[in-house]
């Protein structure tokens, strides 16, 4: 019998599950490579080549090359594995956050200093506020 | 005996620790964050305890994918800041206490919490940033730590309920150690807060003020809120808040609230902390 995931409806979300922990694995395993300042500088010498050590898909590699955070969490990277990416990069968790918004770094740590997105219409896919 | 005497809760986020490590508190935006821990520096001050029993959770630095403890005890002598990316945090290494973390290890095991027992690990800012809140910038922490990790990254964590339970167990375990040790329970992380996907930046203040309020008044209520409710009304990384029921199921049924302060933001996330302490 299939698992209940009663939070697939939440919108703009994805729950880090047994399923996408599996999937995820290499690409999660990649990222915590990235803990190890050697490693670091190895990646950024030649992206394409480093990610090529890992049994990745291609896909995977592609969202990193890419730099497309929502893609890598589709694809079963979690939040603070891929942080290992954009902390190499240099860049910072409220950057990181607003690119997966499609905000500006500036409107979503404006949004933030307001109070934050709001929970209505945020709560179920479809739902109006 | 030992004893517990107080329970802390806070959020842990990682640019608090930053601000803290580049001289920032007094900085516009983060003043008022800081603000809401000068009473506790102060109280806790007044208040030293022997060891911090410290529920928190790790951050893909000490657990990778390869092995994930659903709760992690930490046994050893010492706990090394942990390089999360950028360099360990400058603060000094946290002193253990290996004999009572042994003891509750065995105790809590023996009450059907099936404990992962941890002789080595480093400890990230789940951990280090709540300590850096309520004691500054110290030469060297006040008193020991036993770091206790739970899993709230890989779903499902533990639910509410069994937090409060190990908490109650906790308390037995801490109570029928044979020295005389004033022992506080911390629970960290949360507030409401998303850090991925379209709908990050969610803050709920309405539900952060719901969970304070029931979580002093009424917690086995709101250790019996399921899941999902956090995830869609907290974030998807709101779920932290579970931890904050194994510091209230460690106290008294009638608690008093000490302290108890709230903001946003932080970063992208909302900052609760509350100081509890026991009534009779």
């Amino acid at each position: 019998m299939a698992l209940a995931k009663p939070y697939l409806d939440i919108p703009g979300t994805t729950i880090f599950d047994a399923d996408l922990a599996r999937r995820g694995y290499h690409l999660n395993m990649f990222c915590m490579s990235l803990m190890k300042a050697d490693h670091r500088a190895r990646f950024k010498a030649g992206e394409r080549k480093y990610l090529d050590e890992w049994p990745m898909s291609e896909d995977q590699k592609q969202a990193v090359l890419a730099r497309d955070y929502n893609r890598m969490i589709s694809l079963g990277g979690n939040i603070y594995f891929l942080a290992k990416i954009f902390s190499t990069d240099g860049l910072s968790f409220q950057y990181a956050a607003a690119t997966m918004t499609g905000m500006s770094q500036e409107a979503y740590a404006s949004m933030m200093l307001d109070g934050g997105r709001p929970p209505e219409g945020n709560r179920y896919i479809g739902e109006k506020a | 005996m030992a004893r517990i005497t107080a329970g802390i809760a806070t959020s842990h986020v990682p640019a608090i620790g930053a601000a803290i490590d580049l001289g920032k508190t007094q900085e516009p935006y983060w003043a008022p964050v800081f603000a809401g821990y000068e009473f506790s520096k102060r109280w806790i001050a007044a208040h030293e305890p022997d060891v911090v029993f410290l529920a928190y959770n790790d951050h893909a630095s000490a657990f990778s994918l390869d092995v994930v403890p659903t709760f992690a005890i930490g046994c050893a002598e010492q706990f090394a800041p942990a390089d999360e990316g950028w360099g360990p945090r400058p603060v000094p290494t946290v002193p253990g206490h290996p004999e009572l973390a042994a003891h509750v290890a065995q105790s809590l095991i023996q009450s059907d919490f099936d404990l992962t027992v941890i002789n080595k690990m480093d400890v990230d800012h789940g951990l280090t940033v709540p300590l850096s809140l309520m004691f500054g910038q110290p030469q060297s922490w006040p008193c020991r730590v036993i770091p206790f990790a739970v899993n709230v990254v890989l779903y499902p964590p533990p639910s509410g309920l069994r937090c409060f339970r190990l908490g109650q167990a906790l308390r037995q375990a801490v109570e029928s150690f044979d020295a005389d040790l004033d022992v506080q329970v911390w629970g960290t992380g949360g507030m409401s807060h998303q850090l991925q996907g379209p709908r990050a930046g969610l803050i709920n203040k309405a539900f952060d003020q719901s969970f304070l309020d029931r979580l002093i008044a009424e917690p086995e209520a709101q250790a019996r809120m399921p899941h999902i409710d956090y995830m869609r009304e907290a974030g998807s990384e709101g779920i932290e808040l579970v931890m904050w029921l194994i510091m209230r199921g460690a106290l008294n049924a009638r608690v008093k609230t000490t302290h108890r302060f709230y903001h946003v933001p932080a970063s992208n996330t909302a900052v609760g902390h509350l100081i509890l302490e026991n009534q009779p």
